[in-house]
Order: C-alpha cells, then sequence, then structure tokens
C-alpha cells in the first residue's frame, strides 16, 4: 500500500512533472490534478509545483490562489492534510495565506538558477522528517521572485516557533530575510520551499540526490499514518 | 483632432479597374522587376494587401533570394545518412535516433531586433524557433543559444547584453526549457550588429511527424493563439501612411512583443491536438504573419485557401487589412482541421485557454483567396508568393584585401620571453570575456527543468536524455569563430563545423546532424557574397566527409553598420545521439592520479588566434589547418571511451588552446593538474596554439594501457601530458598558477 500525492498542474506549472518523478521515485504513486478539478481524486497530500502559473501575472501565485481546486486544497491544508509548495507553490501558498509572507524580487534583479545549500532547521514538519535537524544539503534553486519578507514579528514567531524549515548556507541567493529558504505552518503539515527538491532526485540530472528527503519524508508519514 | 476619412478598401475589383494607380513598392523594399513580376503573375496590379504580402514574403528575410543559390548545395553534396526522415525544406529536418524516437533541431537569428530591443528581440527569437519546433509535431525539450556582442567594456554592450540575456532567460524559462548551452563571443566587429541565434531541440516519435500543408477541399483552416495585434508590422505601415494619410505616417512599433504564457498553452495546447490526431496541415506563425502561414499552407497543399480576414481575433481593431497580414504578434498558430474534428480541436484550445477561430477553408481552386468585409482583397496563386519569389545571382569577388590580411601572420607578434610573462598570458587569457567564466549569463538560465539535463554549460555540448527508461539521450554543441571565417570563409565554416563535431563526441555521442546559422553583411557587396559562398562551400564539403547532412537552418543578412560588415560569422549546431546518456563524458578532471593525454597534432598555428588578439589585437594570417578524417578519427576514439568506461574526463581544444582546456577541465573538477611540456615543442605553442582536431582526456590509471592501445591500433597521436593533481595548474619546469587565483580572474571576466 503506497500513498497517493497529487500534483497540481496549473496554466504555466513547469516543474509539475519533476514533481511526480520525484514522487515516483520516492516510492510514491503520483496523481496529476488540472487546476479546473473541484475534487482532489483521494490523493493523501499535495505537491504545488514549481512555474509561472497563469503566468505570474498580477502578482507570482496571485491568481493561481484563486483557482477551483484550490479551494480544496486550502481547506484540506487547514485539516492537517500535508501541502508542499515549491517555488511558485511557495508563492501561491503565501497568497493563499496558508503561510505567513510574501516572495519578492530577487534583490539583484535577475533570474538565478544555481546549485543551493541549505540548512534543515526543522526535522520535525510533515516534508522533512526524513532529515536531521542541522544538516547540510544542496539541491537547484532558480527564481525570479524568491526573496522571503515578512514583518519583523512574523519572522520572530517564525523562529521562536522552529518554522524556519531551511535556510540558506554560504550565499543568500535572492536577498531572503533571515535567509530564509522554507518556512512551514503551525501545524507543520503545509511547507513552502523556494529551492526546488524535486531537480536533486537522481544522480544523472541533479547536483545531488539530497532532495529526495521531502518526498520519502511524506510517503513514510503517510504510510504510517494508516 | 479630426478623425481621418476612412480609406477605400483597396479591393481585387478596385485594381483591375485603376491599372495606373502609384503604388509605395520601392518604400516596400521591392525592386522594380520584382513588382513588374508581380504584375505579370497577376495579369493586373495587385491590392495593397497583396502587394504587402508580396513584399514581405519576398523579402531576403522570407525568400532567401541571395543565398537559396548556394544553399542548394547543402541538399546536393548531403551525404548519405539513414538517420534523415524529413530533410531540408520543412520548418526544420527531423533525425532518427533510434528506438522509434525522432528528434528535430534548428538554429534561427534573431540579430536586428535583438540590437533595437534586446529583451523583447531575444525573447522572441526564443519564441519563434520553439514554434518552428513545436510545428513539426515535437515536443520542445530543450534551448541553447549563440551570441555575440560587441566588446565587453563598451557602453553599448552594457545596454544589449544584459537585455538579450534577460530576454532568453524570461522566455525560455517560462516555457519551461532548459537552456543547456550555447556561446557568447566579444567583438568590436558585433558593436552594431549583434548576433542572437537561438537554438531549440524537438523529440517525438516517429509516427508523430507533422508536416506544414493544406490538403483536404472543404478543411477548416483554424488560427489559434494569440489575438492579432499591430507589433512588428514595419513594412505594412508603410503601405498604411502612403496610402491613407498623407500628413501623418503611422507609428507601429516594428519589434513584437512576446508572452511566454502564452506559447506555453499553445505548446501544451498543440501536443495534445497532435495526441488526437486532429490536424491535417499546421504551420507556425513567423516572419509576415498570416501572410505566409496561409501561402505556404496552402501552396503545400492542394493549392485552394479562402480565408476571411474579419473572423481573425483582433487587439487593435483599428488594424487595416494589410496590417492583419503583415502582423509579426507572437504566439500564433495555424492549422488545417477535417470539418468532424473541429468541435474537438475547439474544446482542446478551450481547456487550455487558447483562442481558436475557424477564419477560412480549404478549396478545390488553386488561388489563395482573402476576403475583407465581404470584399475579396486577395486573389494569388500561393506558390507564387510563397515559392517563386525571385533568386538572385549576385556578384561575389574575394576582397582586394584578403591576400593582404593572409600575408599578415602572427609570426612578427612577440611572444612571451619568460616563464612568468608565459603565466601572466595566461591569466589574462583565463580572465577574457570570451575565455572567462560564463556563470554570470548561464546563471540566468534554467537548466533543470524537466528533469532531463545531464550536461549543460560549461559542458562541452549540452546533453539531454530522451528515454527515461532505456538512457538514450542527445547531446548538442552550437560553435562559431568570426575570426576564422574572416581569414578564410572556406576554412572557417569548417573550423566551425569541426567544433561542434568535436564538442559532441568529447562528451561520448555519435554526431548524426547539422543545423546552421549564416551571419554575414550585406549580400549587396561582392565581397561579402564571396564570404558567404566561401562558408558555404565550406560548411558543405565538410558535411559530405564527416557524413553528417544539414538538416536546416537559417540565414541572416545585412548584418553591418555603414560599409562595414561583421566578421562573416556561420554558427554550426551538431546533433549526436548517445545509447545511454550514464556513460556521458564530462568536462572537469574527476580522480587524483589520472593520468592526462593531449590527443592529436600540435602545430604552431596562432593566425585568429585568442592569444593573438588579447595580447596584440592582431586578426590576421591564416586560420588553423583542418583535417577532417583526423576530426573523424578524434571522435570515434572520445566516443569509444565513453562507451567503455576508459576516460574520466574529456574537453576539446578550441579557442585558447591546450593552456584554456586544461584550466576549464581543472576548474570544473575543482583538483589541479601537473603538465610537462614535450622536449619537442616551446611551451608556448604547446600551451596557447589553436590547432584543431585535439582533445585532452583524463584517464583512470587502471585503462592507460587500454586505452593507449586503442590510439595506437588507430593510429591517433596521444601523448601522456601529465597527471591530475594538486591544487595549482603546474607547468613543470615553467610556472605554477593556484586555482584560487585562476577562479579569481575567471570569475571576474564577465559581469555586468
Amino acid at each position: 500500500m503506497t500513498a497517493r500525492v497529487g500534483v497540481v498542474t496549473f496554466p504555466g506549472s513547469l516543474d509539475d512533472g519533476d514533481a511526480r518523478r520525484a514522487v515516483r521515485l520516492a516510492g510514491g504513486e503520483p496523481v496529476a490534478l488540472w487546476h479546473r478539478d473541484t475534487d482532489l481524486h483521494q490523493v493523501d497530500a499535495v505537491v504545488l509545483p514549481g512555474g509561472f502559473s497563469y503566468g505570474d501575472y498580477l502578482r507570482c501565485g496571485a491568481i493561481a490562489r484563486f483557482s477551483p481546486i484550490m479551494e480544496n486544497i486550502i481547506a484540506g491544508a487547514r485539516e492537517g492534510m500535508p501541502v508542499l509548495g515549491i517555488c511558485n507553490g511557495f508563492q501561491i501558498l503565501c497568497e493563499s495565506h496558508l503561510l505567513p509572507g510574501a516572495l519578492t524580487r530577487n534583490d539583484h534583479l535577475h533570474f538565478v538558477c544555481r546549485d543551493q545549500k541549505l540548512r534543515i532547521e526543522n526535522a520535525g514538519t510533515a516534508w522533512t522528517s526524513d532529515y536531521e535537524a542541522g544538516q547540510e544539503i544542496t539541491v537547484p534553486l532558480k527564481n525570479g521572485e524568491g526573496g522571503y519578507v515578512a514583518d519583523e514579528r512574523t519572522l520572530d514567531e517564525l523562529e521562536a516557533e522552529g518554522r524556519v524549515v531551511a535556510r540558506y548556507l554560504e550565499l543568500n541567493p535572492n536577498g531572503s530575510r533571515r535567509d530564509i529558504a522554507g518556512i512551514s505552518n503551525a501545524a507543520g503539515n503545509v511547507v513552502g520551499l523556494m529551492p526546488h527538491p524535486e531537480h536533486a532526485v537522481e544522480p544523472l540530472t541533479g547536483p545531488t540526490t539530497e532532495g529526495l528527503g521531502f518526498f520519502t519524508s511524506i510517503l513514510k508519514r503517510l504510510v504510517t499514518a494508516r | 483632432m479630426s478623425t481621418p476619412a476612412k480609406p477605400p478598401l483597396d479591393t481585387v475589383a478596385h485594381a483591375t479597374g485603376t491599372p495606373e494607380q502609384p503604388q509605395p513598392w520601392a518604400e516596400l523594399g521591392l525592386k522594380e522587376d520584382e513588382y513588374t513580376r508581380i504584375r505579370e503573375i497577376l495579369g493586373r496590379r495587385p491590392t495593397g494587401a497583396e502587394l504587402a504580402m508580396y513584399s514581405v514574403m519576398w523579402s531576403e528575410h522570407c525568400s532567401y533570394k541571395s543565398s537559396k543559390v548556394h544553399l542548394k548545395q547543402f541538399g546536393e553534396k548531403a551525404p548519405h545518412s539513414d538517420a534523415m526522415l524529413v530533410g531540408i525544406g520543412e520548418n526544420a529536418g527531423v533525425v532518427d535516433i533510434g528506438e522509434g524516437w525522432a528528434v528535430t533541431f534548428k538554429v534561427e537569428s534573431h540579430n536586428h531586433p535583438s540590437y533595437v530591443e534586446p529583451y523583447q528581440g531575444a525573447a522572441t527569437g526564443v519564441g519563434g524557433i520553439v514554434r518552428d519546433i513545436l510545428a513539426m509535431g515535437a515536443r520542445p525539450v530543450a534551448v541553447m543559444d549563440s551570441l555575440r556582442f560587441g566588446a565587453a567594456d563598451h557602453p553599448d554592450t552594457k545596454r544589449v547584453l544584459p537585455g538579450v540575456v534577460a530576454g532568453i532567460g524570461g522566455y525560455g524559462n517560462c516555457l519551461g526549457l532548459p537552456n543547456i548551452g550555447g556561446e557568447t563571443v566579444f567583438d568590436p566587429c558585433y558593436q552594431g550588429n549583434p548576433l542572437v541565434n537561438a537554438l531549440c531541440i524537438g523529440v517525438m516519435r516517429h509516427e508523430d511527424i507533422h508536416l506544414a500543408k493544406a490538403a483536404g477541399s472543404g478543411n477548416k483552416v483554424i488560427l489559434y493563439g494569440a489575438r492579432t495585434g499591430g507589433d512588428g508590422i514595419g513594412g505594412a505601415s508603410i503601405l498604411a501612411s502612403e496610402t491613407f494619410d498623407d500628413a501623418k505616417p503611422s507609428k507601429r512599433p516594428s519589434v513584437q512583443v512576446g508572452d511566454p504564457f502564452q506559447e506555453k498553452l499553445l505548446i501544451e495546447c498543440t501536443l495534445e491536438i497532435f495526441r488526437e490526431n486532429l490536424v491535417t496541415g499546421i504551420q507556425d506563425f513567423g516572419a509576415a504573419g498570416l501572410s505566409c502561414a496561409t501561402s505556404e499552407l496552402a501552396s503545400n497543399g492542394s493549392g485552394g485557401m479562402r480565408v476571411d480576414l474579419d473572423d481573425v481575433p483582433l487587439r487593435d481593431s483599428t488594424l487595416t487589412p494589410e496590417e492583419i497580414l503583415m502582423s509579426e504578434s507572437q504566439e500564433r498558430m495555424c492549422a488545417v482541421v477535417e470539418p468532424d474534428k473541429v468541435d474537438r480541436f475547439l474544446a482542446i484550445c478551450e481547456k487550455w485557454d487558447v483562442i481558436a477561430t475557424v477564419i477560412g477553408e480549404v478549396t478545390d481552386g488553386d488561388r489563395l483567396e482573402i476576403y475583407y468585409h465581404g470584399e475579396q482583397i486577395v486573389d494569388v496563386p500561393p506558390r507564387s508568393v510563397a515559392h517563386d519569389g525571385p533568386t538572385l545571382n549576385r556578384p561575389l569577388a574575394r576582397p582586394g584585401w584578403q591576400d593582404e590580411l593572409q600575408a599578415d601572420t602572427p609570426d612578427r607578434l612577440e611572444r612571451p620571453a619568460s616563464a612568468e610573462l608565459t603565466r601572466l598570458t595566461l591569466l589574462q587569457l583565463v580572465g577574457s570575456p570570451d575565455q572567462g567564466d560564463k556563470s554570470w549569463i548561464t546563471d540566468q538560465y534554467d537548466r533543470y527543468v524537466l528533469g532531463n539535463t545531464v550536461l549543460a554549460s560549461p559542458e562541452d555540448s549540452g546533453m539531454i536524455r530522451i528515454d527515461e527508461a532505456s538512457g538514450l539521450g542527445v547531446a548538442l554543441s552550437l560553435d562559431g569563430n568570426g575570426r576564422y571565417a574572416k581569414l578564410d570563409p572556406y576554412t572557417g565554416a569548417q573550423l566551425a563545423l569541426a567544433e561542434s563535431y568535436r564538442n559532441v563526441a568529447a562528451t561520448g555521442a555519435k554526431p548524426l546532424a547539422v543545423t546552421d546559422c549564416l551571419n554575414f553583411g550585406s549580400p549587396e557587396d561582392p565581397a561579402v557574397m564571396w564570404q558567404f559562398s566561401e562558408a558555404c562551400r565550406g560548411l558543405a564539403d565538410a558535411c559530405q566527409v564527416l557524413g553528417t547532412p544539414v538538416t536546416g537552418g537559417n540565414v541572416s543578412l545585412y548584418n553591418q553598420t555603414g560599409d562595414t560588415a561583421i566578421n562573416p560569422t556561420p554558427v554550426v549546431g551538431v546533433l549526436g545521439v548517445i545509447d545511454d546518456v550514464e556513460r556521458r563524458t564530462p568536462v572537469a578532471f574527476r580522480t587524483e592520479g589520472s593520468l592526462v593525454y593531449l590527443l592529436g597534432d600540435t602545430r604552431d598555428e596562432f593566425g585568429g588566434s585568442a592569444w593573438a588578439q588579447l595580447a596584440h589585437g592582431h586578426l590576421g594570417g591564416l586560420p588553423p589547418q583542418v583535417d577532417l578524417e583526423r576530426e573523424r578519427l578524434l571522435a570515434e576514439v572520445l566516443i569509444a571511451g565513453s562507451r567503455d568506461g576508459m576516460i574520466d574526463s574529456a574537453h576539446d581544444l578550441s579557442a585558447g588552446g591546450l593552456a584554456q582546456a586544461l584550466v576549464e577541465s581543472c576548474l570544473g573538477g575543482g583538483i589541479g593538474a601537473r603538465v610537462v611540456v614535450p622536449d619537442t615543442i616551446a611551451a608556448f605553442t604547446f600551451l596557447f596554439s589553436e590547432s584543431a582536431g585535439r582533445a585532452i582526456v583524463s584517464v583512470p590509471r587502471s585503462e592507460e594501457v587500454r586505452f593507449t592501445d586503442m590510439c595506437r591500433a588507430r593510429s591517433l597521436p596521444a601523448a601522456r601530458i601529465g597527471v591530475v593533481d594538486g591544487d595549482a595548474l603546474d607547468i613543470q619546469g615553467q610556472f605554477a598558477v593556484s586555482l584560487e587565483e585562476l577562479r579569481e580572474a575567471s570569475a571576474s571576466a564577465v559581469k555586468f
């Protein structure tokens, strides 16, 4: 018995195939979800993949947040369904108010694609339990609007509650406040991450395979929960 | 402000009745004999809409009128290849790579628009080539680009380069296509004429090849994608202003504006339409928009088509019919669909939020007829527009300065007199914009998306996995050297091919086919035409020897400012296939203790070299010799070395010679090397000569005997020149440079 992990395709999603591959390589059953779907096809968890949903018009993630499928995802997430938003998915989660703060234009004003070193700060979330707290990993990062911002009180809260899931090491690639690469909600089931673990799951095509842990974490969690 | 009176519609009937009405054919770029010929074809004067269509389809850009007599050789001399499924003449060639897979690839220029408006010019260059590939029935899977700019420190380069790079990235990243390689070269000759050549690779199953044609009377013509707006109209606005408003010419932007999101939807929508087998013909919209798409579709089919311009969805309701025909609005495609499949076609477009409209149908006649407000404004034989444009045999003459240029050899140039000066020469080379680290550029491109990128910049070739189960993949390299071609265009074109071929083989892939982008000055200059004809002849001859046919490509002329043309710049893309991408060979040294072998012969060859340019600002003499049989042999050894696991790394030697290649292999792996200069050659020549047909490989000690036996058996010179070791590049008895110092020099070379 394996777990079904949905991967949403919005118009303009780009890394949906990669996210499905990562779920498969981790041992799960990837389920393609379409933005106009109104039911979640009995998936146990959802990945919102990277890309430029709806062309990122207006603001990254601002339109996707209102797409039909998001209604059930937002409701599910509030009831504890695990949701991982990667890059554009992180932006959608912020726009949906499932996560606080926002992602802004990189401080150097260029799109950047690089192999990025991270530290997993919280190995207690639904998506990071296969890592050790403090573990350093390298996965691709690629974004034009990846600078995480929030007001000081929110940032302090995130830090105090251990909700900073991952932090940039060595180089802050986009001007994120406090080097934040990813955060979670208070319950730990919803995680937003700017770097791309789904591109680091095979030695052939990734800089490492250290991104696989996000996907094995959720599968272990779901299978154990049964 | 008074509203100008609505201009009378120049219908076919009106044109027939007003034979003497003057027309702005010269302003539209037509020659008098061309205008006369159009009148002969039609038996009357053309309408404004017809004149617009002919003028743009008979332009150099669309008709290849100056170049086609020379391009013929690529077909005539094409080596036999079992791998060719579709040859030159279609949107792009299709190559069989085995296991039922086929690949289509093509490079195309977008030079002039990228100078005028760098971001949009480059972005729409990517968009255009991607639609070309899509129209063949293939899923686009990767892009590459070959770029030329003026001097790196020129203020205008700071305007053009960042815009071009952001445009390529902005469009390609948004389409979800990995950018897997290319090249960037700086030279003052490109100051007013930067080159932006974009390449796209697409993949399909054999049974999915789709060709542009409109067979079948009653079939519907569907325009889908973006609405038509006033962008990229250029010529047609001359027509509008001449005819309709003498006081004030209408202003239309000449550069198109791209919307990659729309194109991403167009790609997914089109692929779904292909999967359900809903089209009999398909054509992308490129230059000349609707004029080009309808005339090409019609003339490739049975010949007749009727189109109603009133049905074209517009972004700007004030467009004249001429402007609608000419508009180069991006992200549009045209399909021919059997009537009973139209509903399903439209449903798929609706799913992807793509606007689709039936604008006409295939007729059993042989005319392309276009109607506007119920009146006929175009009635032409479509072939006469799309295929029977003028062919020019332009005069060509070897330029008077060629002999003088070749006689000015680099032998007179002062070479570094000491080991320390040689060391400084190396650092200067490594830190030059041409040879330095390009990650400021390539880091703005997504190389990971789709999860199949096996190799990307700064590897010798880009490589992608095609079949996840079997590991089948392709490698692609894109190379050109305008300095070599200036010294000798015949040899220069062959050197571009040889380098690209070598780069593909260095990664372990077997070269199969070629695409080319020929960037030259004005064809009206006999010297430029001579360069062009020599380059074509050189490339066609070399393709014949190497067994790699040219499958398609593009010509860009008029790259000049005043009387000064750019260096002739043939850019050559080579596609190779590799059975198992796990066996790829990277550039970087990987293992301490591996042995470094130099393959091939090193001669004293500095004509057109990076050193001559950097140290002396010199361009003269002859480019390096070409030995195509040697290139083929070298490729065989590199491929066998990869297949049989005999080599750790391989790197082609080109600009900057051995020194540059060693630096890149060291920096790539973060490991140094100790290198010994053979007694038989001067250290300077050994390090910096640009002799072709060479590569360095690193061989694990356990494989040394097997590898050297293979080279000996095949008579390929292989000299053991050193060992991978330490944290410096140590040219023993000469000098050493730490990796740190090399990295610093290289990293600071290209930053904008």
